[in-house]
């Protein structure tokens, strides 16, 4: 396993370097890295940057100053806020993270649930209602949603009641100062639930088809033969079976995870990578862009990786090789 | 037993019935559809009343009111006025256009540099292929949304740099479908057959191929349809999509996400259903397509 | 008497229509024997099977009565039928690479099989019976191969642990449906003789389900023939190869490839035409319009009733004695 780790590894080096050129040349070609300077009109300091960078250089040799630079950490100042790259994109990641890590492990059960319950009872009302909840969950503009979910869940219910506080907050992770377990969590039902609607209805819709592939196939009819009661058919021949495809298009959506934690984050004002993106985006700070693409990158691959390992661990017939 | 061996009888019986079948079976399948028909319907009702608008609409387009102010729903403006007085539903009905052209002109782009490069991808494989495939896989690897917020921001936001950027990522999606189904063709019977009488590779592609991907890429195309839209509104959302004159639905939302908390909230909610009733369409439609082509859902 | 089916029905809706996979199926069958069911794919006998089982799926309507010990399975909950599945009836499936749950050890499965049926028992009993059990069935080194996955073994091999767990409660009845077709010649004997073998031992009663008649002559006491969906010949296995009362039967024997006849420059009997859709059935006997001896007016009007032609041998034929016998030309 650790040689399929290390393999895979080192497969994934080439793809990110070549992913970090086109980023690269892609942000250079439109965004011109001298913008900031020229406002301020210091020749001086532009020819600094233009020596430091090599922007008299083909972009191949820029990129590759870039490079070096970047695997040695130093990322550069960001041309906004005027301070490392570096600590800006750490702070950045733990928001991010909790919110990530909150709305992955409740849209896998939320889906995982749903995707049983609907394959079992196949056709009933229950699993119509919920198909029907995955169409509109997947028709629906995720920021548009968050924002019915801040009106119904904080605005209205503090104005129909009268209450000094919304019952769930909409604003950052904590209230300043508050370290309570209780006001963590009225921070985040709403972001994570509006980060894993459109998770939680895809992969609800491909775990239901995975669930009633494996209710139908030949092992769960010999269980059946063998007599084995309902609930171990379902949980331990047919849950088992379909959970490695299921883990698999949960591990690969890591990107769709983080595109929608760009807009999460914008609604509900967490100072994550999301809105780190937003803010140099706004700003044109090419120095953040850059590595923030990489970091981003470099987690989904990760992710990847992680979806193959955990293919082969809950399915014996794939070898890793 | 409910569920559990509930797909024994197709197997048992299904080879003993007629698979995919002609145009008009296709036909009939798809007009049979419970959801599909209706959605279409509806599609084409909100084409004709957004392009329409001209005529249509209730109001002319960006009419102010400003004694009038921000009004709710009432038999006068359907679903009320914003801030300046407007007319909400004329309002929508414009947008409508900007945003189903947008979704249209992205589908209709990346289905066509996707069909092509995945059909080649699939049909000439080697190092071109391999390529082909290493450069959708790239695209994989980084937030859509974010790659496309930097080349809209890159090349200025206009509806026609944002159908680009859409289409430059989209076109990825078709191609790997598409890769993959002319692959399999590829080792089907008839193929091998027409290579046998000497058929040139233009003329497999063009005769055997092409008919035959059909299903897969009109799926897909109206799956590229309704990701469009939502990713449309999105950018617009985060001010990086259409901008003023130029207004979409989610150019809308991005002005209405203000208004939460405010008693005109209500501008909110109409913008958005418009989105998830067209996206909704779209999918059934898609859905519906996929069941008349393939009713024993063995290749889409 | 261990089973009795008496004009047992199944019918599925489809697109098409009403399928009637069976119609009107009865026989019995005595404890010990070894009874072959013999028919094309679509012939109904395995729906058969799956409805002696209890595991036909939801859709399927099941009318008519299969009484097990007298007991009467047709209606039964799916709970009460549990207790029966895999203790008292038990199968062995067509495909073990697919019959099998490819994401448990072989051990699994068979223990899976010991323990719903005996919940008390310990696990290291448990373990011990599902070595003895890949003993049984041939299986070298069980010690070790109890802990491997299905795909880690041969056809024939992943066959014998299917036949492993369906042996596992020691049932009274045993099916065995197609259990070599999936397989090699050469395996095709060692795992029908893994099932005689069983047989010998365990005293079970055993339906063999198969297309292949010469499956059926080496091992069946009495043999069944199948035709879309109902039964047109039923004989002890001599009377059957020897006596052949109806035309199907006949065009089977004379498709079998034999040693006695020269091979190679003669082509192997076929017989004309394709088994009817069971969404329409032909009126009338539903072999007539592939038969060389029907008689307009007579074997299209009504379905055949069982004719007694000898000692315990029947056939479902109006021109039972009439068409010539010999080889069909």
């Amino acid at each position: 396993m650790i040689t399929f780790v290390a393999r895979r590894a080192l497969y994934s080096l080439p793809v990110i370097l070549v992913a970090s050129f086109v980023l690269f040349w892609a942000v250079r070609s439109t965004f011109d890295p001298l913008a900031k300077l020229r406002q301020v009109n210091d020749p001086q300091a532009i020819q600094r940057a233009i020596e430091q960078m090599g922007l008299d250089r083909s972009i191949p040799e820029q990129y590759l100053i870039w490079l070096r630079s970047f695997v040695t950490g130093d990322w550069g100042v960001s041309s906004r806020t005027g301070t490392p790259v570096l600590p800006l994109i750490g702070e950045a990641l733990w928001p991010t993270l909790q919110v990530a890590f909150w709305g992955l492990v409740v849209a896998v059960v939320i889906a995982g649930a749903i995707s049983v319950f609907s394959a079992v009872r196949q056709y009933s009302i229950g699993d119509h209602i919920l198909t029907g909840a995955s169409y509109i969950g997947i028709a629906m503009p995720a920021f548009w949603f968050g924002l019915i979910l801040i009106q119904t869940f904080a605005v209205w219910p503090r104005e129909a009641f009268g209450l000094a506080e919304p019952p769930l907050f909409f604003i950052g992770l904590h209230s300043s100062g508050s370290s309570d377990p209780l006001d963590y969590l009225r921070h985040l039902v709403l972001p994570v639930s509006a980060l894993m609607i459109a998770l939680v209805a895809t992969w609800s819709r491909y775990g239901r088809a995975a669930m009633l592939d494996a209710l139908a196939s030949d092992y769960v009819r010999t269980a059946r033969a063998k007599g084995v009661p309902r609930r171990q058919i379902i949980w331990r021949h047919a849950a088992r079976n379909a959970l490695a495809p299921f883990v698999t298009v949960v591990a690969l959506d890591a990107a769709v995870l983080l595109g929608g934690l760009v807009v999460t984050e914008q609604i509900f004002a967490i100072p994550g990578m999301g809105r780190l993106f937003l803010q140099s985006l706004v700003a044109a700070d090419v120095y953040v862009l850059l590595p923030w693409m990489i970091v981003v990158a470099v987690a989904v691959v990760i992710c990847n990786l992680l979806a193959d390992l955990g293919y082969a661990l809950l399915d014996p017939r794939v070898r890793l090789r | 037993m409910s569920g559990v061996g509930q797909a024994v009888s197709g197997e048992l019986i299904g080879e003993q019935q007629s698979s995919t079948g002609s145009a008009v079976q296709i036909m009939r399948r798809f007009l049979r559809h419970r959801l599909a028909m209706p959605s279409l319907v509806v599609l084409v009702l909100l084409l004709v009343v957004c392009f329409g608008a001209a005529v249509i609409a209730p109001y002319p387009r960006g009419l102010q009111d400003l004694l009038l102010g921000p009004t709710g729903p009432s038999p006068e403006h359907w679903l009320g006025t914003d801030e300046i007085g407007r007319d909400y539903l004329s309002e929508i009905l414009y947008a409508g256009q900007v945003s189903l052209a947008i979704g249209l002109a992205v589908a209709v782009l990346s289905t066509l540099v996707g069909t092509a490069l995945g059909a080649i991808a699939g049909y000439v494989g080697g190092w071109i292929g391999e390529l082909l495939m290493r450069i959708t896989d790239l695209f994989l690897i980084v937030p859509a949304i974010a790659l496309i917020a930097i080349i809209v921001q890159g090349l200025g936001p206009s509806p026609v740099t944002i159908v680009l950027a859409l289409a430059a990522l989209g076109w990825t999606y078709i191609a790997r479908v598409v890769r993959g189904q002319v692959l399999s063709l590829r080792e089907r019977d008839f193929i091998d057959a027409a290579r046998g009488i000497g058929a040139s590779s233009v003329r497999i592609i063009a005769s055997h191929l092409l008919p035959n991907l059909v299903g897969i890429v009109v799926v897909a195309m109206s799956l590229s349809v309704a990701s469009a839209i939502i990713v449309e509104s999105t950018l617009s959302f985060l001010g990086f999509g259409v901008q003023p004159p130029d207004t979409s639905w989610g150019a809308m939302l991005s002005q209405a996400a203000g208004y939460v908390g405010t008693d005109r909230v209500y501008l909110l909610y109409f913008p958005g259903l418009f989105i998830l009733v067209t996206v909704l369409c779209v999918n059934f439609i898609g859905d519906g397509l996929r069941d008349a082509l393939d009713p024993q859902g063995k290749q889409l | 008497m261990l089973l009795e089916v008496e004009n047992l029905s199944i019918s599925f809706p489809t697109e098409s229509g009403i399928a009637r996979a069976v119609e009107g199926v009865s026989f019995r069958l005595l404890e010990g024997e070894t009874m072959g069911i013999v028919g094309e794919s679509g012939s109904g006998k395995s729906m058969t099977a799956m409805a002696i089982m209890g595991i036909l799926p939801r859709a399927a309507t099941v009318t008519g009565s299969i009484r097990f010990r007298g007991r009467e399975l047709v209606g039964l909950s799916d709970e009460e039928l549990r207790e029966v599945r895999g203790r008292d009836i038990a199968i062995v499936f067509q495909d073990a690479l697919t019959a099998l749950n490819p994401v448990m050890t072989v051990g699994e499965q068979l223990m899976e099989a010991v323990r719903v049926h005996r919940p008390g028992i310990t696990s290291a009993q448990l373990r011990a019976r599902a070595v003895e059990l890949l003993d049984l069935v041939g299986i070298p080194d069980p010690e070790r191969r109890i802990d491997r996955y299905p795909h880690e073994f041969s056809g024939g091999m992943r066959q014998r642990v299917m036949i492993g767990v369906s042996i596992a409660n020691e049932p009274d009845l045993l099916i065995a449906d197609e259990p070599t077709t999936a397989l090699d010649v050469t395996v095709q004997a060692q795992v029908l003789d893994v099932l005689r073998e069983v047989q010998q031992r365990t005293g079970t009663t055993v339906m063999l389900i198969t297309h292949d008649l010469g499956v059926i002559a080496g091992v069946a006491d009495r043999v069944i023939v199948m035709y879309a969906g109902g039964i047109v010949e039923a004989a002890d296995v001599d009377p059957l190869f020897y006596e052949t009362a109806h035309p199907y039967t006949a065009g089977l024997l004379a498709s079998l490839p034999r040693m006695d006849r020269r091979s190679g420059d003669e082509p192997l009997y076929q017989i004309p035409g394709q088994p009817p859709l069971s969404t329409a059935w032909p009126a009338g006997c539903r072999f007539f319009p592939r038969c060389a001896h029907a008689v307009a007016g007579r074997c299209d009007t009504v379905v055949p009733p069982p004719v007694t032609v000898g000692a315990d041998h029947t056939a479902n034929c109006v021109r039972v004695g009439e068409w010539p016998k010999g080889v069909p030309t």
